[in-house]
């Protein structure tokens, strides 16, 4: 931090000491204003009052809190018991996050292990086409997604052309369809990190297994997986947390049967119907969920390295 | 003695480049055997078709009299200290060693207790659990080399193990390594650019230039009779001198040196032009000598002088003395008659 001197610098000025302050302030203030601010805003929200127009009355309130974990029945004269219709969302989004996570660690890790050992030259070629389809919007993709699989679209079109099947598969409002589109939209964010780790890897390190008698899985098990394992394990992350909150593919491709974390909260901040502090109470959970997991893998590797 | 491995015309293009051009060795069982030559003249190659990470273009390599060219790597009991070490930078040193013989399916009790000889052997005992990134250069080198050790290959490939190392370390493991090799019993290919540390070592060296074999036999042998040029000025340091061949015998020659002295030298040659390969410290001062030289510098060694010299025909002559508080220095400029040591001269091939 305390930097080179300043070549320029007149008598008195030796160093960036007394600028240091000044000079981190930008960082501070986006770190504060785009980061802190907007979690703290949330945590307080989900404390207050809900106004029925939507937004918040600033009153205390365990309202949202108490609306996600207990039921007093359909008429609210029962005595409470834990609520399960949220726990169970929160349960459908964790495993189909951690499917498309699976799914795309399959497929995303082969298709970086394929990209990072081309040549120099068509790795930039093969890496620009992994992300062309990333140029066009997200809705628009997830919209042409549902077009490609819906009843009468091109996908059903063609299996029943070739005499696969009698009907159209019911694809659309399903978790299939949704797990497609998770996986779809985050098939990337796999191959990049993973691919960045392959590309760096010493396959020395893969000739030395060999000359110790390791075959080829071996050599993958024991050697390459756990070496490039950083790399793995940011492109996980990278899929399975957006995921977990995402909105656009359970929305579009899923239906109302298939709701998502990301539905729910997106709901309670549409029009009149909203519930602000129930919305930002629910996203208080799902980030506290998250951080969770992501203490304990730490914890976990922290354990493994000594 | 049975041959360990035997290479057989083997060649070796990668694309349109050749690396190797028909290579043919014999190595013996338990042989401390170094291939000595250049950077780029094919010694990895070498090494790594051996291994089995790159196929023979032409030709066959043999194992104890066996063909392997169908085996991989993990089949062929010979084990590698790479270049660059290539340590497994996610486990500690103690499994690094105990690699081989997990591979190999050795249980965890016995294999963490042959690792921990192997670290014995190389003194790294203290520091079986750390991490390789945790060690120094020379470290990592006897690492290297005790993982290659442990699962007791019958050949073990050394691609310049030394060469990361300071010239003291390097010393001491010169000593180390051929310890151990006679202690172990393992045939040793050892591959180096450093021609001190091949005569220091081996039982028999192999000088390779561009991809060409171009002199085997044990470190007196290509030393003091090289068979061309490239050995000649590879291996130590020598005078190489234009001189004409006058006349043959069967097994000798005469040749006329620069400046108008006659000699008579070992070997055979078509008459002609020819180059003479002289040693500097088979070069003494003595005024029957048949070289004349004038004195230009001494450069001072420590235990030897080196007087630098020129010829009449203006090529240049190395004279290495031992130094010696009896003898008086010749001065600069003095014209210096030379004498050549009994068979000492050696007629070069070309
Ligand atoms: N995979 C490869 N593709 C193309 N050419 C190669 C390949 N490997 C080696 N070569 C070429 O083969 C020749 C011999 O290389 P090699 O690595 O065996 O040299 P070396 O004697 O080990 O050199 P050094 O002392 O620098 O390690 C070199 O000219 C090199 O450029
Ligand atoms: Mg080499």
């Amino acid at each position: 931090m305390a930097g080179a001197p300043g070549a320029g610098g007149g008598p008195k000025d030796a160093g960036w000491g007394p600028l240091a302050l000044p000079l981190m302030l930008p960082t501070w203030a986006v770190i504060g204003i785009f980061l802190a601010l907007p979690v703290l805003l949330m945590a307080v929200y989900s404390f207050l009052t809900r106004e029925f127009r939507g937004g918040v009355e600033w009153q205390f309130s365990l309202a949202a809190y108490d609306q996600f974990f207990v039921t007093r029945g359909l008429f609210g004269d029962e005595p409470p018991s834990l609520e399960w219709t949220y726990i169970l969302i929160f349960w459908r989004s964790l495993w189909q996050a951690a499917l498309a996570t699976g799914l795309c660690l399959l497929i995303g890790f082969p298709t970086a292990w394929f990209i990072a050992t081309r040549s120099p030259r068509s790795r930039t070629v093969w890496l620009f086409l992994v992300t062309i389809p990333y140029w066009v919007n997200l809705l628009i993709r997830t919209v042409s997604l549902k077009f490609l699989i819906r009843d009468n679209g091109p996908l059903n079109e063609f299996l029943m052309g070739i005499g696969l099947t009698s009907g159209p598969l019911p694809l659309v409002n399903t978790n299939l369809a949704v797990q497609l589109g998770l996986f779809y939209s985050y098939l990337p964010f796999m191959v990049l990190p993973i691919y960045a780790a392959v590309e760096r890897y010493n396959f020395a390190l893969s000739e030395a297994a060999a000359d110790l008698y390791a075959g080829r899985w071996r050599i993958l098990w024991e050697i390459t997986l756990p070496v490039v394992r950083p790399g793995i394990v940011a492109g996980c992350l990278l899929v399975f947390i957006p995921s977990l909150g995402a909105f656009l593919a359970p929305d579009l491709l899923g239906g109302a049967k298939n709701f998502m974390i990301g539905s729910l909260i997106d709901e309670q901040f549409k029009g009149s119907q909203g519930n602000w502090p129930f919305g930002a109470a629910v996203s208080v959970i799902l980030m506290t969920l998250v951080m969770l997991a992501l203490l304990i893998y730490a914890r976990a590797q922290g354990r493994g390295r000594a | 003695m049975a041959a360990a491995i035997e290479i057989i015309e083997v060649v070796k293009r990668f694309g349109a480049t050749t690396a190797l051009e028909s290579l043919t060795l014999s190595i013996a069982d338990n042989e401390f055997f170094t291939l000595l030559g250049p950077s780029g003249c094919g010694k990895t190659t070498v090494l790594r078709m051996i291994a089995g990470f790159e196929p023979v273009s032409a030709g066959e390599i043999r194992l104890f009299g066996q063909n392997i060219a169908a085996l991989p790597p993990d089949r062929r009991p010979v084990n590698t200290v790479f270049q660059h070490y290539a340590l497994f930078p996610h486990m500690s040193v103690i499994d690094n060693v105990a690699f081989g013989l997990k591979m190999k399916g050795v249980d965890l009790a016995a294999r963490r207790a042959r690792a921990g000889k192997m670290l014995e052997m190389v003194h790294l005992s203290a520091f079986a659990e750390r991490l390789p990134a945790q060690l120094s250069g020379g470290q990592q080198q006897r690492v290297a080399l005790a993982r290659a050790l442990a699962p007791e290959p019958r050949v073990l490939l050394l691609d310049e193990p030394l060469s990361a190392l300071d010239l003291k370390l390097r010393q001491a493991m010169r000593i180390e390594l051929k310890q151990l090799q006679q202690d172990t019993g393992i045939t040793f290919i050892f591959v180096t650019h450093d021609q001190e540390e091949a005569l220091t070592m081996s039982d028999r060296i192999a000088v390779m230039s561009a991809g060409r074999l171009q002199q085997v036999g044990t470190a007196r042998d290509i030393y003091e009779t090289p068979l061309n040029r490239f050995v000649a000025d590879f291996i130590g340091e020598t005078n190489l001198l234009p001189v004409d061949v006058e006349a043959i015998s069967q097994d000798a020659s005469r040749v006329r040196l620069p400046g108008g002295g006659a000699l008579t030298v070992p070997g055979t040659a078509t008459p002609g032009r020819h180059t003479l390969s002289i040693r500097p410290e088979r070069l003494v001062p003595d005024p029957a000598g048949p070289l004349k030289a004038r004195l230009e510098r001494v450069v001072y060694l420590g235990t030897d002088l080196h007087l630098m010299t020129r010829l009449q025909d203006g090529s240049g002559l190395v004279v290495r003395m031992q130094n010696s508080a009896r003898s008086a220095l010749p001065a600069a400029g003095e014209v210096l008659s030379i004498a050549i040591e009994e068979g000492a001269a050696r007629l070069l091939a070309d």
